[in-house]
């Protein structure tokens, strides 16, 4: 009998059990009708050579492991960073369901999203009752400040018009018609989560400095500093480091969606659905700011370039961390804000390189093959070679031409780049290929590397969305010095963990 | 019927009421229909609950439903293990469903099993505007050169398939005859239908059309030769499962579709007999088999030691005085794991009350294993039953019981504030909101990553898992000592 009332056996060792190895035996053996073992073991050594890898990138159309989301993913999280805000989404709400769970896994937080529920009948006439009823109940229900839509890919390519339909809506009496109902057409045929964060951001914008009354144009300076930034998996902790950065430096700023409170609310006996975020009357003013700075280019083009056009100043960085990106991160602040970079943070600097320089050792020529968003994989490339590792692969599913030009820029930078390969537009079984015919000491990427991890027992690092399988990660930042701090000792862990695993005469207890 | 035999009525008569108060009036309207009190003695809809079913979700009211594509390659294709199964369309579907439903299985993942990937069409604008199918059929031809082992592809329609007029039949058929092995079409396009019920048809009917009608498999029907329907392996689940059947003496020809192969499920047609567990997700498919090749079929529940003993003997009545010997001998063989689980559970969590929000099949199937700890369900509800699941609850729980079908986000967060549970069985994104209000909670989809639940074996970890929620430590802490007061 393999269970036992005192020593209960879930899924982890139960099917270890003698009863469970003879029945998947048995099983295989009388009903499965499966490719011979031999055969199995031929096929799967045959994936790991050069002539598959050529088949498989020769291949045009089968997408396989991506990693990359959808638009409307990134639009439901730039929407949550707002005060009161309900995110809500026109066309069919299995979408919904995935965003809400996708999400919920990685934060293990509660993730409220509502969707009008378009079905075959609104494919045939269009989902404006869709949208006209369910604002009217979103509204009536939630009590948001707020309610931002997006589009699923349904209600796209039927090309439902969400401004006619909102107004529409608002004329019908759904919603009150001065309330804030800002927009984006997310289609998931275009771009991916990045774009769709992009697009809702401008939305948002384009609402309170356009929509709300009438075009606006900059007015009175408010001496602020806008912060977009971007769609992280750590910002919930990113954005906190980021506000301590500023508060620091006596940094008057406006951070343009803000989710470190929604997605990390406490447990004390009170569920809230909405807690903290950017207030309105901030975003209304951000207008007037003195320049607006995004932390993550790619997740911001179009935003910029509509913030530009209002006159202001912006910026853009790559996802800063580790020394040089937080020195760029500091210094972009500095000067859009004219305020100096105190001796603190000068100091935290210092003990980023302290601790670096003590390690450095462990961490020299060690290759690494990593995956992401562009924004991230350019980060954490620039952090790998401020540290001499060697950025082996640099693979992004969802990466531009721009974004290619700008890694294979920042690998030139480096003797420690010189051997790097940037892969634009692949997925993780490409990857995969990769890994067996030009192997890395270490992968870096996020919960979905596991199974590259598994494949080819290169040890996977989770610093990127989403991480379903490890709790807890995006509560420590990773930006910044002490972000930087975090991401050397999680790469250090690694590093001492494998050297341990395959040591036996050099098992040192001092290393 | 005692009255501690049943729950307050009258209670949640009145929380029904509040609830509905705060919609406006046509969202209350259509609201009010599905939600009601179980009671037995009133000829008028107690049968069903009550409760209206199977309809549009009201929108924007945060329904948890999902779609039909959800339900064809989430539930009922994505488990087949040694076929590719194509996410046909924009990236996003398959991304947010890669891996979710833990279907376990044995394999070689990429190589001879591929349960574990994301395969899609990955649709960009072009596909929309030229349509699909050109690229669906080299992308056939590709995946057939990567992964030579796999033993068929099904196409799982996003969306967009079904409004730009692509023929993914034509291109099926086509690819069938080129690569020779199963290309199978599924009409599961997320718009179709109220929920992801739809799906689980559509994906039903999809074996029926594209295997059953276009294979055929050799087997020599044996006496005792019966296919487990409708387990989808979740955690294991299957496993414990397939050995009290194979321990009564029975031959589990095929196993659908959790740790499912293709051959399995082509060889379904030869079974004496089919015993279904989620009769939600897959009675078509039974009642197809019954119709055309004669396959009687049995509903049973393996959640618990009163149902899977119940089960047993119903499943043995079927065959003959040896199988049902074994059978007897079989929950005897169990009965002092049962004893000793009991023994152990029961005292810590009897008179412990439980609201339950899952799928088609569990707010009523797990309603018996927690009533053999002790516990008692006072509400439950479905995001897609039919009439005919609702028929079926009614024999399970108590009078009194609170009925929630496609309830929304507001509702359930009310209702569990205000019944104030011991414990809420439900998902994702139930969970965490549940928790924070200091409710314990269980993902009642995925086991909470852990199960199996079914069988013996599994039964001795859903109490194990149920105890923990209750008897954590966390609950009593959630308060600042110096705000307890």
């Amino acid at each position: 009998m393999p269970q036992s009332a005192d020593k209960i056996k879930d899924h982890i060792s139960l099917f270890k059990e003698p009863e469970y190895q003879e029945l998947f035996a048995s099983k295989k053996a009388q009903f499965e009708c499966r490719h011979s073992d031999e055969a199995v073991a031929a096929q799967a050594e045959y994936t790991k050579g050069w002539e598959y890898r050529e088949k498989n990138f020769a291949r045009q159309i089968a997408v396989i492991n991506p990693a990359k989301a959808c638009q409307p993913l990134g639009a439901v999280f730039a929407a949550a960073g707002f005060e009161g805000t309900l995110p809500y989404v026109h066309g069919s709400q299995g979408c919904v369901a995935y965003f809400r769970s996708h999400l919920a896994r990685h934060f293990k937080e509660a993730v409220p999203i509502v969707a009008d529920s378009m079905t075959e009948d609104a494919a045939v006439f269009g989902g404006l009752t869709n949208i006209v009823e369910g604002l009217q109940n979103a509204y009536t229900l939630y009590n948001p400040k707020m309610i931002v839509v997006s589009t699923t890919c349904m209600a796209e390519v039927i090309g439902d018009d969400l401004s006619a339909f909102i107004a529409t809506a608002k004329e019908k009496g759904s919603v009150p018609g001065d309330f804030p109902v800002p927009f984006a057409h997310t289609p998931s045929f275009v771009g991916s989560h990045v774009v769709g964060y992009d697009n809702q951001m401008k939305g948002i914008l384009n609402y309170f400095w356009d929509r709300e009354a009438g075009e606006r144009k900059a007015g009175a300076p408010n001496g602020k500093l806008n912060i977009i930034p971007g769609f992280d998996g750590y910002a919930v902790a990113n954005n906190r480091e980021l506000k301590r950065y500023l508060d620091v430096m006596g940094v008057d700023y406006t951070l343009l969606g803000d989710v470190s409170d929604i997605y990390d609310t406490p447990s004390d006996g009170e569920y809230r659905m909405y807690d903290g975020g950017t207030t309105l009357d901030e975003t209304r003013d951000a207008i007037n700011a003195k320049a607006t700075l995004s932390l993550q280019e790619f997740c911001s083009l179009k935003t910029l370039e509509y913030v530009k056009d209002k006159g202001q100043a912006v910026a853009s960085l790559n996802y800063p961390m580790g020394i040089s990106g937080t020195d760029a991160l500091l210094m972009k602040i500095s000067e859009l804000s004219g305020k100096p970079i105190p001796d603190s943070l000068e100091k935290e600097r210092g003990r980023l390189m302290d601790a670096i320089t003590d390690s450095q050792a462990w961490l020299h020529g060690k290759k690494f093959a990593l995956f992401g968003d562009p924004d991230f994989t350019l980060g954490m490339t620039a952090f790998l070679l401020d540290m001499g590792c060697e950025p082996t692969h640099v693979l992004c599913t969802n990466g531009s031409a721009e974004w290619e030009a700008k890694v294979k820029a920042l690998l030139a930078s480096s003797p420690f780049g010189a051997a790097g390969q940037v892969w634009r537009g692949k997925d993780l079984w490409h990857l995969r290929s990769l890994l067996f015919t030009e192997p890395v000491d270490f992968l870096i990427g996020s919960s979905y590397g596991k199974y590259l991890e598994k494949d080819t027992g290169i040890p996977l690092i989770r610093l990127t969305f989403p991480i379903f399988d490890r709790h807890h990660h995006h509560r420590f930042p990773t930006l910044g010095y002490q972000g930087g701090l975090r991401v050397l000792v999680e790469i250090l862990d690694r590093v001492f963990e494998v050297a341990d695993a395959s040591s036996d005469i050099s098992y040192d207890l001092t290393r | 019927m005692s009255l501690d035999d049943q729950n307050d009525a009258a209670f949640h008569e009145d929380i029904i009421k509040e609830v509905l108060a705060q919609y406006p009036e046509k969202a209350a309207k259509k609201r009010a229909r599905h939600l009601n009190v179980i009671k037995s003695d009133e000829e008028a809809g107690s049968s069903s609950c009550g409760v209206k079913s199977n309809v549009k979700s009201v929108p924007g009211v945060m329904t948890i439903r999902g779609c039909a594509y959800a339900g064809s390659k989430g539930v009922v294709w994505g488990p087949v293990k040694d076929m590719l199964h194509i996410s046909h369309g924009p990236v996003g579907c398959g991304q947010y469903s890669w891996s979710q439903r833990r279907n376990y299985f044995t394999g070689t993942v990429g190589i001879d099993s591929f349960v574990t990937m994301q395969i899609t069409s990955d649709f960009q604008e072009r596909d929309i505007v030229f349509g699909g199918d050109k690229n669906l059929d080299k992308m056939l031809d590709e995946l057939n050169e990567l992964f030579p082992l796999s033993n068929g592809i099904s196409v799982q329609s996003e969306c967009p398939i079904g409004l730009i007029g692509d023929d993914i039949e034509a291109v099926a058929k086509k690819k069938n005859k080129e690569l020779g092995k199963p290309v199978v079409p599924v009409r599961c396009e997320g718009f179709r239908g109220v929920s992801q019920s739809l799906g689980h048809h559509i994906a039903n009917d999809a074996i029926r059309d594209w295997v059953f009608d276009k294979t055929s498999a050799e087997w020599e029907t044996g006496p005792y030769d019966v296919n487990l329907i409708a387990d989808y392996n979740i955690g294991g689940d299957a496993w414990p499962s397939r050995r009290l059947l194979e321990e009564m003496g029975l031959r589990v020809i095929g196993s659908w579709s959790g740790d499912a192969t293709l051959a399995e499920m082509e060889r379904a047609p030869k079974a004496r007999l089919n015993l279904i567990h989620c009769y939600r997700s897959m009675n078509y498919i039974c009642r197809h088999m019954e119709e055309k090749y004669n396959i009687p079929w049995v509903e049973y529940n393996f959640f618990g030691p009163s149902q899977i003993a119940k089960s047993l003997r119903k499943i043995a009545s079927q065959f003959d005085e040896t199988i049902q010997q074994k059978a007897e001998e079989v929950i005897a063989k169990y009965q002092p794991l049962v004893d000793a689980v009991l023994a152990k559970y029961k005292p810590r969590l009897e008179g412990k009350k439980v609201m339950l929000y899952v799928g088609g099949l569990r707010p009523r199937h797990v309603a018996d294993a927690y009533d053999d700890l002790g516990m008692n369900i006072v509400g439950t509800g479905y995001e897609f039953a039919h009439n005919d699941d609702y028929q079926r609850t009614t024999d399970y729980l108590k009078d009194g019981t609170l009925i929630y079908d496609d309830v929304s986000g507001y509702e359930l967060e009310k209702f569990i504030e205000k019944i104030r549970p011991d414990l809420v069985g439900s998902g994702i994104k139930e969970k965490y909101a549940t928790q924070k209000m200091g409710v314990p909670f269980r993902q009642m989809h995925s086991w909470d990553y852990s199960g199996p639940y079914h069988g013996y074996d599994g039964f001795a970890i859903f109490a194990r898992d149920m105890d923990m929620a209750i008897n954590s430590p966390v609950w009593s802490k959630f308060k600042a000592p110096w705000k307890a007061a």
